[in-house]
Protein backbone atom coordinates (compact mmCIF):
# COMPACT_ATOMS: atom_id res chain seq x y z
CA UNK A 1 0.00 0.00 0.00
CA UNK A 2 1.18 3.32 -1.13
CA UNK A 3 -1.21 5.46 1.28
CA UNK A 4 -2.75 3.91 4.53
CA UNK A 5 -4.88 5.94 6.92
CA UNK A 6 -6.23 4.30 10.15
CA UNK A 7 -8.90 4.88 12.06
CA UNK A 8 -8.28 8.80 11.41
CA UNK A 9 -10.33 11.31 13.59
CA UNK A 10 -9.52 15.03 13.51
CA UNK A 11 -12.14 17.90 14.50
CA UNK A 12 -11.77 21.69 14.61
CA UNK A 13 -13.30 22.97 17.91
CA UNK A 14 -16.61 21.25 18.12
CA UNK A 15 -16.93 20.04 14.19
CA UNK A 16 -15.72 16.43 13.23
CA UNK A 17 -14.08 16.94 10.20
CA UNK A 18 -13.25 13.46 10.17
CA UNK A 19 -14.32 10.48 12.08
CA UNK A 20 -12.75 7.03 13.11
CA UNK A 21 -12.04 7.45 8.75
CA UNK A 22 -10.00 4.72 7.04
CA UNK A 23 -8.82 4.11 3.72
CA UNK A 24 -5.93 2.16 1.85
CA UNK A 25 -4.24 3.28 -1.50
CA UNK A 26 -2.97 0.96 -3.85
CA UNK A 27 0.61 2.11 -5.16
CA UNK A 28 0.78 3.46 -8.61
CA UNK A 29 -3.03 4.51 -8.67
CA UNK A 30 -5.26 7.28 -9.14
CA UNK A 31 -7.56 7.81 -6.18
CA UNK A 32 -10.60 10.15 -5.91
CA UNK A 33 -11.86 11.59 -2.61
CA UNK A 34 -15.55 12.39 -3.77
CA UNK A 35 -18.13 13.96 -1.23
CA UNK A 36 -19.89 17.20 -0.91
CA UNK A 37 -18.42 20.28 0.89
CA UNK A 38 -17.68 19.82 4.44
CA UNK A 39 -17.68 15.76 3.82
CA UNK A 40 -14.01 15.93 5.32
CA UNK A 41 -12.38 15.03 1.64
CA UNK A 42 -10.08 17.93 1.68
CA UNK A 43 -9.11 17.64 5.35
CA UNK A 44 -8.27 13.62 4.85
CA UNK A 45 -5.92 14.56 1.83
CA UNK A 46 -4.10 17.71 4.41
CA UNK A 47 -3.65 15.10 7.00
CA UNK A 48 -2.24 13.07 4.54
CA UNK A 49 0.17 15.87 3.61
CA UNK A 50 1.12 16.55 7.42
CA UNK A 51 -0.31 19.73 7.18
CA UNK A 52 -3.01 19.10 9.70
CA UNK A 53 -2.45 16.48 12.61
CA UNK A 54 -5.69 14.22 13.12
CA UNK A 55 -6.23 14.28 16.95
CA UNK A 56 -6.44 10.34 16.44
CA UNK A 57 -5.16 7.50 14.28
CA UNK A 58 -2.66 6.64 12.29
CA UNK A 59 -0.77 7.48 8.64
CA UNK A 60 1.31 5.51 6.70
CA UNK A 61 2.93 6.37 3.33
CA UNK A 62 5.28 3.95 1.70
CA UNK A 63 4.66 1.55 4.33
CA UNK A 64 6.64 3.57 7.06
CA UNK A 65 4.81 5.35 10.09
CA UNK A 66 4.29 9.47 9.16
CA UNK A 67 1.79 10.11 11.60
CA UNK A 68 4.10 12.25 13.73
CA UNK A 69 6.08 13.66 10.88
CA UNK A 70 6.56 16.84 9.66
CA UNK A 71 5.17 17.38 5.78
CA UNK A 72 8.78 18.08 4.90
CA UNK A 73 9.79 14.56 5.50
CA UNK A 74 7.09 12.97 4.16
CA UNK A 75 8.01 12.57 0.57
CA UNK A 76 4.63 14.28 -0.74
CA UNK A 77 3.59 16.84 -3.66
CA UNK A 78 0.61 18.51 -2.78
CA UNK A 79 -1.13 21.04 -5.51
CA UNK A 80 -3.63 23.53 -3.81
CA UNK A 81 -6.54 24.36 -4.77
CA UNK A 82 -5.85 28.01 -5.36
CA UNK A 83 -2.10 26.24 -6.52
CA UNK A 84 -0.46 28.60 -4.17
CA UNK A 85 2.17 30.32 -6.60
CA UNK A 86 5.30 31.58 -4.90
CA UNK A 87 4.14 34.98 -6.63
CA UNK A 88 7.87 36.70 -5.97
CA UNK A 89 9.35 33.97 -7.69
CA UNK A 90 9.26 33.27 -11.55
CA UNK A 91 7.66 30.09 -12.99
CA UNK A 92 11.29 28.34 -13.61
CA UNK A 93 12.05 29.31 -9.67
CA UNK A 94 8.71 28.04 -8.54
CA UNK A 95 9.69 24.69 -10.06
CA UNK A 96 13.20 24.80 -8.99
CA UNK A 97 12.10 25.74 -5.21
CA UNK A 98 11.72 21.71 -3.95
CA UNK A 99 15.78 21.07 -5.52
CA UNK A 100 17.56 24.48 -4.31
CA UNK A 101 16.37 23.94 -1.25
CA UNK A 102 17.85 20.54 -1.34
CA UNK A 103 20.97 22.06 -2.49
CA UNK A 104 21.33 20.20 -5.78
CA UNK A 105 24.05 20.91 -8.37
CA UNK A 106 22.68 23.94 -10.44
CA UNK A 107 22.99 21.64 -13.87
CA UNK A 108 21.05 18.80 -12.18
CA UNK A 109 18.11 21.41 -11.60
CA UNK A 110 18.46 23.41 -14.58
CA UNK A 111 17.90 20.26 -16.50
CA UNK A 112 14.69 18.75 -13.86
CA UNK A 113 13.25 21.92 -14.24
CA UNK A 114 13.97 22.14 -18.14
CA UNK A 115 11.82 18.84 -18.02
CA UNK A 116 9.47 19.08 -16.34
CA UNK A 117 8.31 22.41 -18.05
CA UNK A 118 8.22 20.39 -21.28
CA UNK A 119 6.40 17.55 -19.38
CA UNK A 120 3.42 20.47 -18.10
CA UNK A 121 3.56 22.00 -21.57
CA UNK A 122 4.94 25.39 -20.00
CA UNK A 123 8.82 25.50 -22.01
CA UNK A 124 9.63 28.91 -22.69
CA UNK A 125 7.39 30.39 -20.14
CA UNK A 126 10.09 30.08 -17.40
CA UNK A 127 10.19 33.70 -16.86
CA UNK A 128 7.20 34.96 -16.10
CA UNK A 129 5.67 35.65 -12.83
CA UNK A 130 2.57 33.42 -11.94
CA UNK A 131 0.17 36.16 -12.39
CA UNK A 132 1.35 36.42 -16.14
CA UNK A 133 -0.27 32.92 -16.63
CA UNK A 134 -3.74 31.51 -17.58
CA UNK A 135 -5.54 29.82 -14.78
CA UNK A 136 -4.58 26.19 -15.96
CA UNK A 137 -1.11 27.01 -16.67
CA UNK A 138 -0.93 28.04 -12.95
CA UNK A 139 -2.02 24.66 -11.99
CA UNK A 140 0.00 22.93 -14.47
CA UNK A 141 3.03 25.10 -12.94
CA UNK A 142 2.01 23.93 -9.36
CA UNK A 143 2.11 20.58 -11.02
CA UNK A 144 5.49 20.67 -11.65
CA UNK A 145 6.41 22.54 -8.74
CA UNK A 146 5.41 19.27 -6.75
CA UNK A 147 6.42 16.66 -9.15
CA UNK A 148 9.95 18.37 -8.80
CA UNK A 149 11.53 16.50 -5.98
CA UNK A 150 10.20 13.29 -6.52
CA UNK A 151 7.32 12.16 -3.96
CA UNK A 152 6.43 8.94 -3.50
CA UNK A 153 2.87 10.67 -3.54
CA UNK A 154 1.26 13.17 -5.10
CA UNK A 155 -2.21 14.90 -3.46
CA UNK A 156 -4.13 17.07 -5.66
CA UNK A 157 -6.71 19.50 -3.99
CA UNK A 158 -9.43 20.00 -6.00
CA UNK A 159 -7.30 20.34 -9.13
CA UNK A 160 -10.17 21.73 -11.74
CA UNK A 161 -12.26 23.62 -8.98
CA UNK A 162 -11.20 26.91 -10.28
CA UNK A 163 -10.79 26.01 -13.94
CA UNK A 164 -13.65 27.29 -16.69
CA UNK A 165 -15.15 24.18 -17.98
CA UNK A 166 -13.72 23.50 -21.48
CA UNK A 167 -9.96 24.10 -19.61
CA UNK A 168 -11.12 21.38 -17.22
CA UNK A 169 -12.09 18.96 -19.63
CA UNK A 170 -8.89 19.15 -20.90
CA UNK A 171 -6.49 19.15 -18.08
CA UNK A 172 -8.29 16.32 -17.06
CA UNK A 173 -7.47 14.35 -20.09
CA UNK A 174 -3.69 15.35 -19.72
CA UNK A 175 -3.99 14.88 -16.05
CA UNK A 176 -4.25 10.91 -17.01
CA UNK A 177 -2.28 11.09 -19.81
CA UNK A 178 0.54 12.33 -17.53
CA UNK A 179 -0.25 9.85 -14.61
CA UNK A 180 0.01 6.83 -16.88
CA UNK A 181 3.73 8.08 -17.97
CA UNK A 182 4.91 9.17 -14.38
CA UNK A 183 2.90 6.64 -12.21
CA UNK A 184 2.93 8.22 -9.26
CA UNK A 185 0.67 7.53 -6.86
CA UNK A 186 -2.17 10.49 -7.12
CA UNK A 187 -5.25 11.18 -4.61
CA UNK A 188 -6.97 14.25 -5.76
CA UNK A 189 -10.19 15.69 -4.04
CA UNK A 190 -13.26 16.80 -6.00
CA UNK A 191 -17.00 17.13 -5.31
CA UNK A 192 -18.06 16.61 -8.96
CA UNK A 193 -18.64 12.97 -9.55
CA UNK A 194 -18.20 12.85 -13.13
CA UNK A 195 -14.71 14.29 -12.47
CA UNK A 196 -14.34 10.64 -10.09
CA UNK A 197 -16.07 8.29 -12.47
CA UNK A 198 -13.58 9.65 -15.35
CA UNK A 199 -10.29 9.76 -13.65
CA UNK A 200 -9.91 7.57 -10.87
CA UNK A 201 -9.39 3.66 -10.97
CA UNK A 202 -10.88 4.01 -7.42
CA UNK A 203 -13.09 6.20 -5.76
CA UNK A 204 -13.65 7.02 -1.96
CA UNK A 205 -17.17 8.59 -1.09
CA UNK A 206 -17.02 10.58 1.73
CA UNK A 207 -19.82 12.20 3.65
CA UNK A 208 -19.83 14.37 6.68
CA UNK A 209 -16.50 13.16 7.77
CA UNK A 210 -17.17 9.24 7.16
CA UNK A 211 -15.86 7.05 4.46
CA UNK A 212 -18.94 5.52 2.91
CA UNK A 213 -18.17 3.42 0.06
CA UNK A 214 -14.49 2.08 -1.94
CA UNK A 215 -14.88 0.88 -4.52
CA UNK A 216 -13.71 1.40 -8.54
CA UNK A 217 -16.46 3.65 -11.08
CA UNK A 218 -17.92 0.95 -12.65
CA UNK A 219 -18.74 -0.69 -9.38
CA UNK A 220 -19.79 2.43 -7.38
CA UNK A 221 -22.03 3.92 -9.82
CA UNK A 222 -23.70 -0.02 -10.27
CA UNK A 223 -23.82 -1.19 -7.16
CA UNK A 224 -24.04 1.96 -4.58
CA UNK A 225 -23.55 0.52 -0.87
CA UNK A 226 -26.67 3.23 0.50
CA UNK A 227 -28.68 5.65 -0.40
CA UNK A 228 -26.06 8.50 -0.16
CA UNK A 229 -23.83 7.06 -2.86
CA UNK A 230 -27.04 6.32 -5.13
CA UNK A 231 -28.14 9.95 -5.04
CA UNK A 232 -24.26 11.26 -5.23
CA UNK A 233 -22.94 9.59 -7.99
CA UNK A 234 -24.88 10.21 -10.90
CA UNK A 235 -28.73 11.67 -11.22
CA UNK A 236 -31.47 9.86 -9.75
CA UNK A 237 -35.25 9.13 -8.96
CA UNK A 238 -36.96 8.24 -6.13
CA UNK A 239 -40.19 6.47 -6.10
CA UNK A 240 -41.34 4.92 -3.06
CA UNK A 241 -38.56 3.15 -1.22
CA UNK A 242 -36.76 2.45 -4.56
CA UNK A 243 -34.10 4.90 -6.49
CA UNK A 244 -33.96 4.51 -10.33
CA UNK A 245 -31.88 6.35 -12.63
CA UNK A 246 -33.14 8.44 -15.54
CA UNK A 247 -31.80 6.14 -17.92
CA UNK A 248 -33.03 2.93 -16.66
CA UNK A 249 -36.81 4.33 -17.14
CA UNK A 250 -38.79 3.42 -20.46
CA UNK A 251 -41.88 5.31 -21.79
CA UNK A 252 -43.76 4.63 -24.38
CA UNK A 253 -47.81 5.32 -26.00
CA UNK A 254 -49.37 2.37 -24.86
CA UNK A 255 -49.78 1.05 -21.14
CA UNK A 256 -48.96 -2.66 -20.20
CA UNK A 257 -49.20 -4.72 -17.06
CA UNK A 258 -46.12 -3.20 -15.34
CA UNK A 259 -46.32 0.31 -16.76
CA UNK A 260 -47.56 3.43 -14.61
CA UNK A 261 -49.19 6.32 -16.35
CA UNK A 262 -47.41 9.88 -16.58
CA UNK A 263 -47.90 13.52 -18.08
CA UNK A 264 -45.10 15.35 -19.52
CA UNK A 265 -44.04 18.42 -17.99
CA UNK A 266 -40.94 19.26 -20.06
CA UNK A 267 -38.74 18.29 -22.52
CA UNK A 268 -35.08 19.18 -23.26
CA UNK A 269 -33.04 18.36 -26.04
CA UNK A 270 -29.12 18.52 -25.36
CA UNK A 271 -27.47 17.47 -28.33
CA UNK A 272 -27.16 13.24 -28.14
CA UNK A 273 -29.32 13.47 -24.74
CA UNK A 274 -32.81 14.43 -24.65
CA UNK A 275 -34.16 15.15 -20.71
CA UNK A 276 -37.71 14.66 -19.90
CA UNK A 277 -39.70 15.66 -16.78
CA UNK A 278 -42.67 14.12 -16.13
CA UNK A 279 -45.17 14.11 -13.19
CA UNK A 280 -47.03 10.52 -11.98
CA UNK A 281 -50.49 10.20 -11.89
CA UNK A 282 -49.59 9.89 -7.82
CA UNK A 283 -48.45 13.10 -8.67
CA UNK A 284 -44.38 11.73 -7.64
CA UNK A 285 -42.04 13.54 -10.31
CA UNK A 286 -39.38 11.77 -12.91
CA UNK A 287 -36.75 12.55 -14.61
CA UNK A 288 -36.20 11.19 -17.62
CA UNK A 289 -33.08 10.96 -19.72
CA UNK A 290 -33.17 9.45 -23.21
CA UNK A 291 -31.01 9.30 -26.28
CA UNK A 292 -32.11 11.54 -29.05
CA UNK A 293 -32.91 8.63 -31.44
CA UNK A 294 -35.51 7.22 -28.75
CA UNK A 295 -36.76 10.59 -28.20
CA UNK A 296 -37.41 11.56 -31.77
CA UNK A 297 -39.54 7.74 -32.31
CA UNK A 298 -41.32 8.56 -29.55
CA UNK A 299 -42.57 12.45 -30.99
CA UNK A 300 -42.47 13.58 -27.32
CA UNK A 301 -44.28 17.01 -26.37
CA UNK A 302 -44.93 18.61 -23.17
CA UNK A 303 -48.26 17.81 -21.95
CA UNK A 304 -48.62 14.54 -23.78
CA UNK A 305 -49.70 11.66 -21.80
CA UNK A 306 -47.09 8.58 -21.79
CA UNK A 307 -46.69 5.29 -19.71
CA UNK A 308 -43.50 4.77 -17.69
CA UNK A 309 -41.66 1.16 -16.68
CA UNK A 310 -38.48 1.47 -15.20
CA UNK A 311 -36.02 -1.15 -15.95
CA UNK A 312 -33.57 -1.38 -12.99
CA UNK A 313 -33.88 0.21 -9.61
CA UNK A 314 -32.50 -0.39 -5.93
CA UNK A 315 -33.87 -0.41 -2.91
CA UNK A 316 -31.72 0.08 0.20
CA UNK B 1 -14.33 71.27 -13.56
CA UNK B 2 -14.23 74.26 -11.16
CA UNK B 3 -15.27 72.35 -7.96
CA UNK B 4 -12.40 69.67 -8.70
CA UNK B 5 -9.87 73.25 -9.15
CA UNK B 6 -10.93 74.42 -5.99
CA UNK B 7 -10.47 71.52 -3.96
CA UNK B 8 -7.07 70.76 -5.70
CA UNK B 9 -6.16 74.69 -5.15
CA UNK B 10 -7.69 74.67 -1.76
CA UNK B 11 -5.95 71.41 -0.72
CA UNK B 12 -2.67 72.62 -1.90
CA UNK B 13 -2.66 75.87 -0.06
CA UNK B 14 -3.78 74.10 3.00
CA UNK B 15 -0.48 71.75 2.53
CA UNK B 16 1.68 75.16 1.92
CA UNK B 17 0.45 77.15 4.55
CA UNK B 18 0.73 74.65 7.20
CA UNK B 19 3.69 72.22 6.29
CA UNK B 20 5.65 73.98 3.75
CA UNK B 21 5.91 77.29 5.16
CA UNK B 22 7.46 76.41 8.25
CA UNK B 23 9.84 74.10 7.13
CA UNK B 24 10.79 76.25 4.12
CA UNK B 25 11.19 79.35 6.83
CA UNK B 26 13.46 77.00 8.70
CA UNK B 27 15.42 76.78 5.81
CA UNK B 28 15.58 79.83 4.64
CA UNK B 29 16.45 81.07 8.45
CA UNK B 30 19.41 78.81 8.72
CA UNK B 31 21.21 80.35 5.28
CA UNK B 32 20.18 83.29 5.75
CA UNK B 33 23.80 84.36 6.40
CA UNK B 34 24.82 82.18 4.16
CA UNK B 35 26.98 78.50 4.86
CA UNK B 36 29.84 79.50 7.27
CA UNK B 37 27.16 80.01 10.26
CA UNK B 38 25.40 77.15 9.61
CA UNK B 39 28.21 75.20 9.32
CA UNK B 40 29.77 76.73 12.06
CA UNK B 41 26.38 76.19 14.25
CA UNK B 42 26.25 72.17 13.29
CA UNK B 43 30.18 71.49 13.46
CA UNK B 44 30.34 72.42 17.13
CA UNK B 45 31.37 69.53 19.77
CA UNK B 46 27.68 69.84 21.50
CA UNK B 47 25.87 69.92 18.08
CA UNK B 48 27.86 66.68 16.18
CA UNK B 49 27.21 64.60 19.70
CA UNK B 50 23.83 65.31 19.44
CA UNK B 51 23.69 64.04 16.21
CA UNK B 52 26.24 61.06 16.63
CA UNK B 53 23.48 60.10 19.71
CA UNK B 54 20.71 60.44 17.42
CA UNK B 55 21.92 58.41 15.46
CA UNK B 56 23.71 55.53 17.11
CA UNK B 57 20.08 55.53 19.03
CA UNK B 58 18.29 54.81 15.67
CA UNK B 59 20.66 52.35 14.37
CA UNK B 60 20.23 50.67 17.34
CA UNK B 61 16.21 50.70 17.39
CA UNK B 62 15.19 50.38 14.19
CA UNK B 63 16.83 47.14 13.59
CA UNK B 64 15.34 45.96 17.14
CA UNK B 65 11.84 47.13 16.47
CA UNK B 66 12.09 45.50 13.16
CA UNK B 67 12.89 42.04 14.06
CA UNK B 68 10.13 42.44 17.07
CA UNK B 69 7.43 43.83 14.58
CA UNK B 70 7.88 40.84 12.54
CA UNK B 71 7.79 38.82 14.70
CA UNK B 72 4.83 39.67 16.68
CA UNK B 73 3.30 40.06 13.10
CA UNK B 74 3.66 36.46 12.79
CA UNK B 75 2.77 35.69 16.11
CA UNK B 76 -0.54 37.90 15.49
CA UNK B 77 -1.28 36.40 12.32
CA UNK B 78 -0.14 33.08 12.09
CA UNK B 79 -0.75 31.76 15.93
CA UNK B 80 -3.97 31.51 17.97
CA UNK B 81 -2.84 31.85 21.40
CA UNK B 82 -4.27 33.16 25.01
CA UNK B 83 -4.38 37.19 25.19
CA UNK B 84 -3.89 37.96 21.55
CA UNK B 85 -6.28 40.27 21.36
CA UNK B 86 -4.69 42.03 24.68
CA UNK B 87 -1.19 42.11 22.60
CA UNK B 88 -2.78 43.26 19.46
CA UNK B 89 -4.12 45.96 21.46
CA UNK B 90 -1.26 46.90 23.44
CA UNK B 91 1.36 47.50 19.99
CA UNK B 92 -1.04 50.33 19.08
CA UNK B 93 -0.35 51.98 22.99
CA UNK B 94 2.81 54.25 21.92
CA UNK B 95 0.34 55.29 19.33
CA UNK B 96 -2.13 56.70 21.71
CA UNK B 97 -0.34 57.34 24.34
CA UNK B 98 1.35 60.88 24.47
CA UNK B 99 5.24 60.57 24.68
CA UNK B 100 5.36 62.30 28.02
CA UNK B 101 3.74 60.14 29.64
CA UNK B 102 6.00 56.98 28.42
CA UNK B 103 8.81 58.97 29.80
CA UNK B 104 7.26 59.52 33.06
CA UNK B 105 6.46 55.64 33.10
CA UNK B 106 10.05 54.91 32.45
CA UNK B 107 11.11 57.24 35.19
CA UNK B 108 8.81 55.52 37.52
CA UNK B 109 10.52 52.27 36.51
CA UNK B 110 14.36 53.02 36.37
CA UNK B 111 14.43 56.04 38.47
CA UNK B 112 15.92 56.16 42.19
CA UNK B 113 12.68 55.75 43.67
CA UNK B 114 11.60 53.09 40.94
CA UNK B 115 10.73 49.11 40.73
CA UNK B 116 13.84 48.92 38.90
CA UNK B 117 16.21 52.03 39.56
CA UNK B 118 17.84 50.52 42.77
CA UNK B 119 18.44 47.26 42.22
CA UNK B 120 20.38 48.17 38.69
CA UNK B 121 22.50 50.85 40.01
CA UNK B 122 23.31 48.32 42.39
CA UNK B 123 24.86 46.63 40.05
CA UNK B 124 26.10 49.44 38.48
CA UNK B 125 23.82 50.31 35.76
CA UNK B 126 22.74 53.26 34.80
CA UNK B 127 19.45 53.69 32.55
CA UNK B 128 17.87 57.19 33.31
CA UNK B 129 20.16 60.16 32.01
CA UNK B 130 22.33 57.75 30.49
CA UNK B 131 22.03 55.68 27.09
CA UNK B 132 19.90 52.84 27.80
CA UNK B 133 16.87 55.44 28.82
CA UNK B 134 16.92 57.27 25.80
CA UNK B 135 16.88 54.11 23.77
CA UNK B 136 14.27 52.53 25.64
CA UNK B 137 11.79 55.45 24.87
CA UNK B 138 12.88 55.72 21.73
CA UNK B 139 11.86 52.34 20.70
CA UNK B 140 8.88 52.20 22.88
CA UNK B 141 7.21 54.92 21.40
CA UNK B 142 8.65 53.50 17.28
CA UNK B 143 7.32 50.36 17.96
CA UNK B 144 4.31 50.41 16.27
CA UNK B 145 5.25 50.85 12.95
CA UNK B 146 6.67 47.83 11.27
CA UNK B 147 3.48 45.99 13.16
CA UNK B 148 1.03 47.51 11.96
CA UNK B 149 2.64 47.47 8.23
CA UNK B 150 3.39 44.20 8.14
CA UNK B 151 0.40 42.50 9.70
CA UNK B 152 -2.07 43.44 7.12
CA UNK B 153 0.04 42.24 4.66
CA UNK B 154 0.71 38.78 6.18
CA UNK B 155 -3.23 38.22 6.69
CA UNK B 156 -3.40 39.05 2.77
CA UNK B 157 -1.19 36.46 1.42
CA UNK B 158 -2.22 33.34 4.19
CA UNK B 159 -0.30 31.05 4.54
CA UNK B 160 -0.75 28.39 1.47
CA UNK B 161 2.56 29.67 -0.05
CA UNK B 162 4.55 28.78 3.40
CA UNK B 163 2.53 25.20 3.74
CA UNK B 164 3.28 24.71 -0.13
CA UNK B 165 7.27 25.24 0.95
CA UNK B 166 6.81 23.10 3.78
CA UNK B 167 5.69 20.09 1.86
CA UNK B 168 8.43 21.05 -0.56
CA UNK B 169 10.50 19.69 1.80
CA UNK B 170 11.34 23.66 3.18
CA UNK B 171 12.48 24.45 6.73
CA UNK B 172 10.71 26.95 8.97
CA UNK B 173 13.34 29.05 8.22
CA UNK B 174 13.89 28.76 4.56
CA UNK B 175 10.24 29.12 4.46
CA UNK B 176 10.57 32.05 6.16
CA UNK B 177 13.72 33.58 4.35
CA UNK B 178 12.62 32.47 0.46
CA UNK B 179 8.61 32.97 0.97
CA UNK B 180 7.52 35.05 3.42
CA UNK B 181 10.01 37.70 3.97
CA UNK B 182 9.99 38.78 -0.23
CA UNK B 183 6.31 38.98 0.08
CA UNK B 184 5.85 40.98 2.88
CA UNK B 185 9.53 43.17 1.80
CA UNK B 186 7.85 45.90 0.63
CA UNK B 187 5.75 46.53 3.59
CA UNK B 188 8.60 45.83 5.61
CA UNK B 189 10.62 48.62 4.05
CA UNK B 190 8.23 51.27 4.62
CA UNK B 191 7.28 50.37 8.27
CA UNK B 192 11.19 50.61 8.81
CA UNK B 193 11.21 54.03 6.83
CA UNK B 194 8.28 55.16 9.61
CA UNK B 195 10.23 53.70 12.33
CA UNK B 196 13.21 55.61 11.65
CA UNK B 197 11.66 58.84 10.81
CA UNK B 198 9.95 58.36 14.14
CA UNK B 199 13.43 57.72 16.32
CA UNK B 200 15.14 60.05 14.64
CA UNK B 201 12.25 62.68 15.71
CA UNK B 202 11.32 62.01 19.56
CA UNK B 203 11.68 64.67 21.88
CA UNK B 204 8.76 64.30 24.48
CA UNK B 205 9.69 60.76 26.06
CA UNK B 206 13.60 61.27 25.67
CA UNK B 207 13.43 64.47 27.52
CA UNK B 208 12.00 63.15 30.47
CA UNK B 209 14.48 60.41 30.83
CA UNK B 210 17.45 61.65 29.12
CA UNK B 211 18.35 64.94 31.44
CA UNK B 212 19.60 66.54 27.70
CA UNK B 213 23.17 67.30 29.61
CA UNK B 214 25.02 68.69 26.18
CA UNK B 215 27.29 66.83 25.28
CA UNK B 216 26.74 63.71 27.12
CA UNK B 217 22.68 62.72 26.71
CA UNK B 218 21.55 65.56 24.21
CA UNK B 219 19.76 64.39 21.50
CA UNK B 220 19.58 66.44 17.89
CA UNK B 221 15.65 67.56 18.94
CA UNK B 222 16.82 68.53 22.52
CA UNK B 223 19.96 70.24 20.91
CA UNK B 224 17.76 72.23 18.97
CA UNK B 225 15.00 72.72 22.48
CA UNK B 226 18.24 73.86 24.13
CA UNK B 227 19.86 76.40 21.55
CA UNK B 228 16.25 77.96 21.23
CA UNK B 229 15.69 78.58 24.95
CA UNK B 230 19.47 80.00 25.26
CA UNK B 231 18.93 82.02 22.15
CA UNK B 232 21.35 80.78 19.96
CA UNK B 233 18.77 81.40 17.19
CA UNK B 234 21.25 79.97 14.12
CA UNK B 235 22.21 77.36 16.55
CA UNK B 236 18.45 76.16 16.55
CA UNK B 237 17.39 76.28 13.09
CA UNK B 238 21.09 74.73 12.06
CA UNK B 239 20.27 71.88 14.10
CA UNK B 240 16.99 71.84 12.82
CA UNK B 241 17.88 71.39 8.71
CA UNK B 242 20.46 68.99 9.67
CA UNK B 243 16.83 66.99 11.27
CA UNK B 244 14.40 68.47 8.21
CA UNK B 245 16.69 66.90 6.00
CA UNK B 246 16.90 63.29 7.67
CA UNK B 247 13.10 63.64 7.17
CA UNK B 248 13.37 64.13 3.87
CA UNK B 249 15.95 62.00 3.22
CA UNK B 250 13.68 59.10 4.55
CA UNK B 251 10.68 60.75 3.04
CA UNK B 252 12.18 60.25 -0.85
CA UNK B 253 13.06 56.23 0.57
CA UNK B 254 9.28 56.19 1.15
CA UNK B 255 8.28 57.70 -2.18
CA UNK B 256 10.36 55.46 -3.71
CA UNK B 257 9.14 52.43 -2.08
CA UNK B 258 5.32 53.12 -2.21
CA UNK B 259 4.90 53.12 -6.25
CA UNK B 260 6.64 49.68 -6.08
CA UNK B 261 4.55 48.52 -3.68
CA UNK B 262 1.28 49.29 -5.35
CA UNK B 263 2.76 47.74 -8.70
CA UNK B 264 3.50 44.52 -6.50
CA UNK B 265 0.04 44.53 -5.14
CA UNK B 266 -1.81 45.01 -8.73
CA UNK B 267 0.39 42.20 -10.11
CA UNK B 268 -0.67 39.19 -7.50
CA UNK B 269 -3.73 37.33 -8.38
Amino acid sequence: MAIEARNVTKRFGDFVALDDVSIEVESGSLTALLGPSGSGKSTLLRVIAGLERADAGDVFISGKEATALAPQKRGVGFVFQHYAPFKHMTVWDNVAFGLSIRKRPKAEIAKRVGELLELVQLAGLGKRYPSQLSGGQRQRMALARALAPEPEVLLLDEPFGALDARVRVELREWLLRLHHEMHVTTIFVTHDQEEALELADSIVVMNRGRVEQIAPPRELYDLPANEFVMSFVGPVNKLGDAWVRPHDIELGHEPNGSTREAQIERVVRLGFETRVDLVRDDGERLHVQLTRDEADELELDSGDIVYVRTRRERVF
Amino acid sequence: MTGRRVIRLGSLAYLALILVAPVGLIFWRAFEHGWHPFWAAISNHDAVHALKLTLEVTLVAVPLNTVFGVLCGLAIVRHRFPGMGLVNALVDLPMALSPVVVGMALYLLYGRQGWFGPWLSGHGVRVLFAYPGILLATMFVSLPFVVREVVPVLREIGIEQEEAAATLGARAFTTFRRITLPAIRWSLAYGVVLTTARCLGEFGAVAIVSGGIAGRTQTLTQYVQASYENFDQTGAYAASVLLAALAILTLILMTKLKPREEVHGNRGA
